[in-house]
């Protein structure tokens, strides 16, 4: 990367690796101490729905994972096409990390809305516009994967898999906005920026604190795994060496 | 708080294996992924020092 598109302080992975490295343990605290604080609330303060008794509790988790599974489609496509488009290493290392954490999202968005659907819909699964474009995005989290790890040279899989990941950037807006475009047996919206909630402003809070957990987790293990990523293509640098010859735990493996 | 004893709280008004099912794979998932990343970052880090080594 050329010194012009050094547009970031923190784009040199070395400088990155370090400044995760201080900010992680402070994620993974904020992460357990807001999902406690949503627990809490979502279970023992926040009442029983009138229409879905407590299975509507699932909602905690559901909308949550939801959310992540697709804005964390759109950070990450949003990376690969930086790293692509600057050649800038650390974005494509970035939007490799954020890959499996948005996967796992989704399945959990498909799991926990299987597990609500039944004793509200009467069924696991409808092939329905929101349901069927949220697994078109598990796909493609999976195909991006599977692309990138297929290609050995490191440059040429962040490439193929950026593409990938832009080109299927456009299922986000349709999975969003399916419950309005289509007749769906998902409901629509529950929070709306320009619409007052339709929830119990106690089932609202249990929401947004385990959303804001869900964010905090991300960051978390996003950091984590480009830490990794870092260290596995920046063995050969002086840095990366002196690292490992200093840190605890490698001496003798 | 609605809850008069343990095991209404674990019934979830006969909705407890959809409900705690949910609850019960968000954990382990949200358990499994960072024991798997951090584990990718300690081996990375071995790796290095054993290929300096």
């Amino acid at each position: 990367m050329t010194d012009g598109l050094r547009f970031f302080t923190f784009a040199a992975p070395s400088r990155f690796y370090a400044l995760t490295g201080l900010l992680t343990p402070w994620l993974w605290l904020l992460a357990i101490g807001l999902a406690a604080a949503g627990l809490w609330i979502g279970f023992f303060v926040a009442p029983t729905d009138a229409t879905q008794g407590d299975a509507y509790r699932i909602i905690f988790i559901h909308v949550p994972a939801a959310w992540m599974s697709m804005l964390l489609y759109l950070v990450m496509a949003f990376w690969a096409a930086v790293g692509w488009a600057f050649k800038a290493r650390l974005a494509s290392m970035l939007a490799r990390a954020i890959a499996p954490t948005g996967a796992m999202f989704t399945v959990l968005a498909l799991w926990s809305g299987a597990l609500w659907g039944r004793p509200t819909w009467g069924t696991w699964w409808v092939w329905d516009a929101r349901l069927t474009s949220e697994l078109i995005l598990l796909f493609l989290y999976l195909g991006y994967i599977a692309l990138a790890e297929a290609i050995d040279d490191t440059r040429r899989a962040d490439q193929a898999s950026a593409l990938l990941a832009v080109v299927g950037a456009i299922n986000v807006p349709i999975i969003y906005f399916s419950v309005r475009w289509w007749n769906t047996l998902h409901q629509g919206a529950t929070i709306s920026l320009t619409a007052a909630p339709k929830m119990a402003s106690t089932m609202l809070t249990a929401m947004l604190l385990m959303t804001f957990a869900c964010w905090a987790y991300a960051f978390a293990v996003a950091f984590t795994r480009t830490r990794a990523l870092i260290l596995e293509r920046e063995r050969d640098t002086a840095w990366v060496r002196e690292l490992a010859a200093t840190a605890p735990g490698t001496r003798g493996a | 708080m609605q809850w008069t004893s343990a095991s209404e709280f674990f019934a979830m008004g006969g909705y407890g294996l959809y409900v705690w099912g949910t609850y019960g794979v968000a954990v382990a998932l949200m358990l499994l992924e960072p024991w798997l990343a951090v584990r990718r970052r300690r081996r990375a880090l071995r790796d290095a020092a054993a290929a300096e080594a």
